[in-house]
């Protein structure tokens, strides 16, 4: 059995050493000029530095450039990815087809993964990208375990699925917090609103929490729970989808390097064996629960969860 | 940099500066009935959902064959048809498109709007009669991707309604693609094709078409300290709330039209025949009135009024002049009545014995002031005298749903010309 690369989101080069010595085998980084709802923000020197530990000890590091992106920026992405190139980042994740754009004028060699994030709902997409240039996609996480199974047996590139975290669900490129407290008259909040993070709405009816922040990039708003496959990745481990992600945009260093280290173990576990894995899922699952922040229940996503329209 | 299309903009013709590339005016209809309407008071062309590969699930949707007799309505007034079938399929989406959109190419369309891949690539294969327009559904924002779609052979690109003026020009500018953009209508408040609260929310699809606009209702906003939730609102404080103001570029269509944009485009597929006839009627003068005389064009605030009569929501610029502040979102209770009922239709006029047949839409009574247009009229108010069934019989009032009825009207009235009343 071909094991799925293990792709965590690192808050600091620090998080990074724990992080690999959790088992992680590849770090998505960033900053929030080029990229969206990162764990960390990664300016270019620190970009390099990571890259040179991560190969230092064999892992791969992928640099997010899935922004949506404005005139404006657009006039900084060659420059961005001419240095990258010499940096020798393994991927550029990208959402644009301006990235595109830049990657055939400029012949800069790096491979792009693809992630738009909720619009990658099939193979066909997935494939036409990849005539484009890239060499993976990363899917939709409103899609169902079967839909993404189908996806991978059809698909001419890589499939990344995020198996642990929270999801966007909404991003406006108004300020909507800055709005919400200048209405409200609340200058003071106007101001701190920027660095926090720790805000959310609550949906009364539903009884759901759904976390907010505002940055560079608008607003982002993100689902009422983390996903959590932990006791759940064998059918994605069959299929050899080719790399989970564990998301930490919103989580404590500590809280992702313990569930690396889960992950770890699971994809370990059931390389050894499926028996292997079945042995010690609940046992896993039983650790993330643990140290699960109360605010946020865990459940499947949509991996089991039937949508209709 | 050299102008592409914007070189054609205007001419001068006999020392008069006229506009020589005027933009298409493009208008939703949710059904056969609103199509008509649109194209009679003056669309250029019109967008429509089929019934399957579109958004908008609840809106009226169309089959072939209306999509067939729609076309053939169009082409009498020289204007065309364009279907959305801009979902994000899924897998199980992916069958049957191909007889799909051979089906809407036989039916005359003249082009789909789509935003998925997989739709564009099959609209090339077996339908490549249909103009290929890309759905705002893409979140389309940069020149740069604008020039990608250019490339892969689309012929027109629908912009993200967070495209500003400036960014638009620039467009313009380097590429040469027809840009069609929102004038007019209801507004997304996160990027398109962006959000997916309906599926979280309520289990329902926002890209193919089950978006329930989780956006617009009330949230409670907290922040967590310590662990421990403490509310950020107080006592008499509004919800938080997303809801944008609606957009309306009345005013800025001449900047709008000296850009070179190449289709104005209103929101609103289940949007009233009576609504859909006004928006259009106004836009169309307004723009009918820059292209023949734009160096002494004026805004008339009697299409300013005009539009304001089916209005049901607050309004604003968005994006095209510029960032919109919180003043254009609603905060607590915004609601906002319309202030006219569509009471009726005409369906004929006799010169000589000054008689209306009129298909009633609304309540109305004798004594009542209503107000009738249409595209070959301009607005006037009478006051309804008597009024008879069509058995001649006198009416108090004309109380049933598409009764026809007759009254008469000193005024010349047209087949499709409308009766509104000021609601009280």
């Amino acid at each position: 059995m071909k094991k799925p690369e293990l792709l965590v989101t690192p808050k600091s080069v620090e998080h990074i050493r724990a992080l690999i010595q959790a088992g992680a085998d590849a770090f998505l980084i960033g900053e929030q000029q080029f990229g969206l709802r990162l764990a960390g923000e990664f300016n270019i020197e620190q970009i390099t530095e990571a890259t040179k530990f991560i190969h230092h000890s064999g892992k791969k590091v992928y640099v997010a450039m899935n922004a949506i992106y404005h005139n404006d920026r657009v006039d900084r992405l060659a420059s961005y990815m001419q240095k990258l190139s010499e940096i020798g980042v393994d991927a550029i994740v990208f959402g644009d087809p301006a990235v595109v754009m830049i990657k055939r004028e400029t012949g800069i060699p790096i491979p792009l993964h693809w992630n738009p994030e909720t619009i990658a709902t099939n193979w066909f997409q997935a494939n036409y990208w990849g005539k484009r240039g890239a060499t993976r996609a990363v899917l939709a996480r409103e899609l169902s375990m079967d839909e993404i199974i189908e996806i991978k047996e059809n698909a001419e590139v890589e499939i990344q699925v995020q198996v642990h975290g929270m999801t966007c669900m909404f991003q406006s490129k108004r300020p909507l917090l800055g709005h919400y407290f200048m209405y409200e008259g609340k200058a003071m909040e106007v101001e701190n609103r920027k660095h926090a993070r720790n805000m959310y709405l609550h949906d009364k009816e539903r009884n759901s929490k759904y976390p907010i922040y505002e940055d560079l990039n608008g607003t982002h708003i993100f689902s009422p729970n983390d996903v959590c496959m932990i006791d759940e990745l064998e059918e994605l481990l069959e299929a050899e989808i080719d790399a989970f992600k564990i998301e930490g945009v919103l989580q404590s260093e500590d809280y992702v390097i313990a569930v690396t280290k889960c992950y770890r173990q699971a994809i370990d576990a059931y390389a050894e064996s499926p028996d292997a894995y079945f042995d010690i899922k609940e046992e896993l699952l039983a650790k993330i629960e643990e140290i699960q922040p109360k605010l946020r229940p865990l459940d499947t996503g949509f991996f089991f969860k039937e949508t209709v329209y | 940099m050299t102008l592409l299309q914007n070189d054609h903009i205007s001419e001068i013709h006999d020392g008069k500066r006229v506009i020589v590339k005027k933009p298409e005016l493009l208008a939703p209809a949710g059904n056969l009935e609103k199509l008509k309407i649109a194209v009679h008071y003056g669309a250029d062309a019109v967008f429509i959902g089929g019934q399957e590969f579109g958004l908008r699930s609840n809106a009226g949707n169309f089959s072939i064959e209306e999509i067939h007799e729609g076309v053939k309505f169009a082409r009498k007034y020289g204007a065309r048809i364009y279907v959305t079938t801009n979902i994000f399929a899924h897998n199980e989406n992916m069958t049957g498109l191909e007889a799909y959109l051979r089906a809407l190419e036989n039916a005359g369309a003249a082009g789909i709007i789509v935003a998925d891949p997989l739709i564009i690539e099959a609209c090339k294969q077996v339908a490549p009669k249909l103009e290929i327009h890309l759905s705002t559904q893409q979140s389309l924002t940069n020149w740069k991707a604008v020039q990608y779609w250019k490339e892969e052979g689309l012929h027109r690109v629908v912009l993200a309604r967070e495209t500003s003026a400036e960014e638009i020009k620039r467009m313009k500018e380097n590429v040469d693609i027809e840009i069609e953009s929102f004038i007019h209508g209801a507004l997304c408040i996160a990027y398109s094709g962006r959000c997916v609260l309906s599926n979280h929310m309520t289990a329902r699809d926002s890209n193919r078409g089950g978006c329930c606009q989780s956006c617009r209702w009330d949230y409670d906003l907290y922040a967590v300290e310590d662990g421990e939730s403490k509310p950020l609102f107080e006592e008499g404080n509004e919800a938080f709330a997303m809801s944008p103001k609606d957009l309306k570029l009345i005013e800025s269509i001449p900047k709008i039209i000296e850009l070179g944009i190449d289709s104005l485009k209103v929101e609103g597929r289940m949007k009233s025949i009576h609504y859909i006839a006004t928006v259009v009627s106004v836009y169309r003068k307004v723009i009918d009135a820059y292209c023949a005389d734009p160096d002494h064009f004026k805004i008339k605030q009697e299409w300013l009024e005009e539009l304001d009569k089916c209005a049901n929501r607050e309004t604003a610029s968005a994006y095209f002049e510029g960032a919109p502040g919180y003043e254009q979102q609603m905060f607590g209770e915004h609601g906002k009545q319309t202030k006219y009922d569509f009471v009726g239709m005409v369906l004929e006029y006799d010169e000589e014995t000054k008689m209306v047949t009129l298909q009633q839409r609304n309540y109305f009574k004798p004594g009542d002031e209503v107000e009738f247009f249409g595209p070959e009229i301009e607005n006037f108010t009478v006051v309804i005298d008597e009024v008879w069934d069509e058995d001649g019989e006198s009416l108090d009032a004309a109380r049933h749903p598409l009764q026809i009825v007759r009254f008469k009207c000193g005024h010349k009235l047209y087949p499709h010309n409308m009766m509104r009343k000021e609601m009280r």
